[in-house]
């Protein structure tokens, strides 16, 4: 069976292509997830916040790593089984808040590919970049790729 | 120490231990549904029964990042502004299995684990449970404290609109 590439560790991907995030995307995502904060949600009252629109919630981003994150996870030579992925750990660092409006590029780092008696853990970071070129957030996430038990 | 919840605003070390958020979050099979909708994570173990007895569950689970999200709701209530989230960590150490039909509970406590006066940060720390079982670990949350507008942070702000 294929295990996933050591080489990889270290291997920063070029930038990918920018996301809009839109208000319905800010709302889904809080809708369904249970955040009911109107700053989710209202428009009016994020502005009288002080924010230009709705406010994301602090795991919104997943959605826009994990596409980031196929790039490494669907590159064959990575040698990363998918049906063997399990979710390990997750967390978001946000410089600041992520509001309707924004446009970001993100970029995608492999931290590191270790093996753990015959299971892998890899851990991927997708930084995000807005539209003024300033760092936005950074999301890190570790997959167990579970190897055959003999 | 008072009895009363902290704002944000008005967190000092003494307040470290403090509890500032308790729920309970019911999910059920059109949570789930929702979720893969709003995330664009459709990953059949969240949908599928037999797909996933396949690979060892006992039935569909939630989403890991839905059951993050969600204890971070509470979390959000009580800061007020959820721009006062600087960060949120989870490590997924238990699967919840979420029944066809009926619902599971997730019960969240979020607690005042550490005061950084100086970097004006306070960490969160959650106890997850389900079935009075961990389903999460090292699940934080940092906040913002003392007077301030998240608003103003960054390009997030009016000020910053075209």
């Amino acid at each position: 069976m294929t295990q996933p590439n050591p080489d990889y560790a270290g291997r920063q991907y070029p930038p990918g292509d920018a996301a809009a995030v839109t208000a319905d995307a800010i709302r889904a995502f809080a809708t369904a997830t249970g955040a009911a904060n109107e700053l989710h949600h209202r428009t009016d009252a994020a502005r009288a916040a002080g924010y230009r629109d709705i406010v994301a919630t602090p795991t919104f981003l997943v959605s826009l790593a994990q596409q980031a994150e196929a790039a490494y996870i669907n590159d064959p030579d990575a040698g990363v089984d998918f049906s063997r992925v399990v979710h390990s750990d997750e967390s978001f660092d946000l410089a600041r808040p992520i509001v309707a409006g924004d446009v970001l590029t993100p970029q995608l780092t492999v931290e590191s590919v270790k093996s753990v008696g015959p299971h892998a853990m890899i851990s991927t970071r997708v930084d995000f970049t807005d539209a003024g070129g300033a760092h936005a957030a950074s999301v890190r996430s570790s997959l167990v790729v579970r190897g055959e038990e003999n | 120490m008072t009895a009363t919840v902290p704002t944000p605003a008005g967190i000092t070390a003494n307040h470290k231990g403090t509890q500032v958020a308790s729920a309970t979050i019911t999910l059920t099979r059109d949570s789930l549904v929702r979720y893969a909708a709003a995330s664009g994570d459709f990953n059949p173990i969240h949908y599928n029964d037999e797909f996933a007895r396949s690979v060892g569950l006992e039935s569909v689970i939630a989403h890991g990042m839905l059951t993050m999200g969600s204890v971070l709701a509470p979390v959000s209530d009580w800061a007020g502004d959820p721009g006062r989230i600087l960060r949120a960590e989870a490590r997924f150490t238990k699967p919840v299995p979420v029944p066809a039909l009926g619902s599971v509970d997730v019960e969240v406590v979020a607690v005042i684990g550490a005061v950084d006066e100086a970097k004006q940060e306070a960490r969160i720390d959650l106890t997850v449970t389900s079935g009075g079982a961990r389903v999460l670990g090292k699940s934080r949350a940092v906040v913002r404290i003392g007077e301030t507008n998240p608003a103003d942070s960054s390009g997030a702000s009016m000020g910053d609109a075209a």
